[in-house]
């Protein structure tokens, strides 16, 4: 590819981020939750793949780096699934948490 | 792989645990605690997304300053650094004027729940920008030179990857109100 373009295509790759963001702007002023979800989280996963992707050249990395990303990115998955059920969950098998609404409502 | 290569890659791959570990603890927390929409909604919006558009641009600047230094040119590589250092300051100013208004209306790292995350995770992205910007000047004044020119597409992964976290921050910090 010539340096042409190559700057010619990085130049719409911006472009199309450029688009995406005034999505995820404008979705959400809309105030249905189905879209605000669509258009905020889920327009800041395909702008994420498109810069990693086209700007840093993670698809034309050695394999391993890819694994190396996945990996990390499992780890914070376990991570979640680790604390969740603390933060969600008021009770389970043989334990509860001390009741705190007025702190939870006021303070957190 | 060059060293230099890896190792940036290995640093990519250790901020995504930090940043990461914070977003999910973030999400958590948002999502167990509904008054937070209402913090939420008095950020502005509107810096969050010009400051994204900067990120963006700076990002579009460091990409095209590797394809040059890629052809062995290193005075456009170094100012289009250059352009990438001046999206970071114009970033880091419309994030002072933010805080700055947020602060001065009473919204402390100490105010609740909320405002800390907003301040600890926007506070060690603008950390990271700052690291950036900084570095980025010295890969310049190489390129410049025509030396090291490799250097500007390690420097340009972690630009892009400080964009990425950015991405994730807007949405979760500013428009979910």
């Amino acid at each position: 590819m010539s340096e042409q373009a190559g700057h010619t295509s990085y130049v719409k790759i911006w472009a199309i981020l450029l688009v995406l963001l005034g999505v995820s702007i404008a979705g959400p002023t809309l105030e249905i939750q189905v879209v605000t979800v669509i258009t905020a989280f889920g327009i800041a996963l395909v702008k994420a793949y498109m810069v990693a992707k086209h700007f840093m050249h993670l698809n034309v990395q050695p394999r391993y780096v890819a694994y190396v990303i996945c990996t990390c990115l499992t780890l914070m998955v376990v991570f979640w699934a680790g604390t969740a059920v603390d933060i969600y969950k008021q009770e389970g098998t043989n334990w509860a948490k001390l009741d705190v609404p007025a702190q939870s409502s006021t303070t957190h | 792989m060059a060293t230099g290569q890896l190792a940036v890659w290995w640093v990519v791959a250790s901020e995504i645990v930090i940043f990461g570990g914070l977003l999910a603890a973030y999400i958590e927390y948002r999502m167990s605690h509904v008054e937070w929409a209402g913090y939420a909604a008095h950020t502005n919006v509107w810096a969050g997304g010009f400051n994204t558009f900067v990120l963006l641009t700076s990002s579009l600047a460091a990409v095209l300053a590797h394809q040059a230094a890629e052809s062995g040119n290193g005075r456009k590589a170094a100012k289009l650094l250059g352009l990438t250092i001046v999206g970071a300051l114009v970033f880091l100013t419309v994030k002072a004027f933010e805080w700055t208004a947020e602060i001065q209306a009473g919204y402390t790292i100490s105010s609740n729940g909320f405002w800390a995350f907003y301040y600890t995770a926007a506070g060690i992205h603008a950390a990271h920008v700052i690291a950036g910007a900084i570095i980025m000047g010295f890969v310049a004044r190489d390129a410049l030179a025509g030396r090291e020119l490799h250097r500007v597409e390690l420097i340009g992964i972690y630009w892009h990857f400080v964009d990425i976290v950015w991405i994730f921050l807007f949405p979760l910090l500013y428009i979910a109100k």
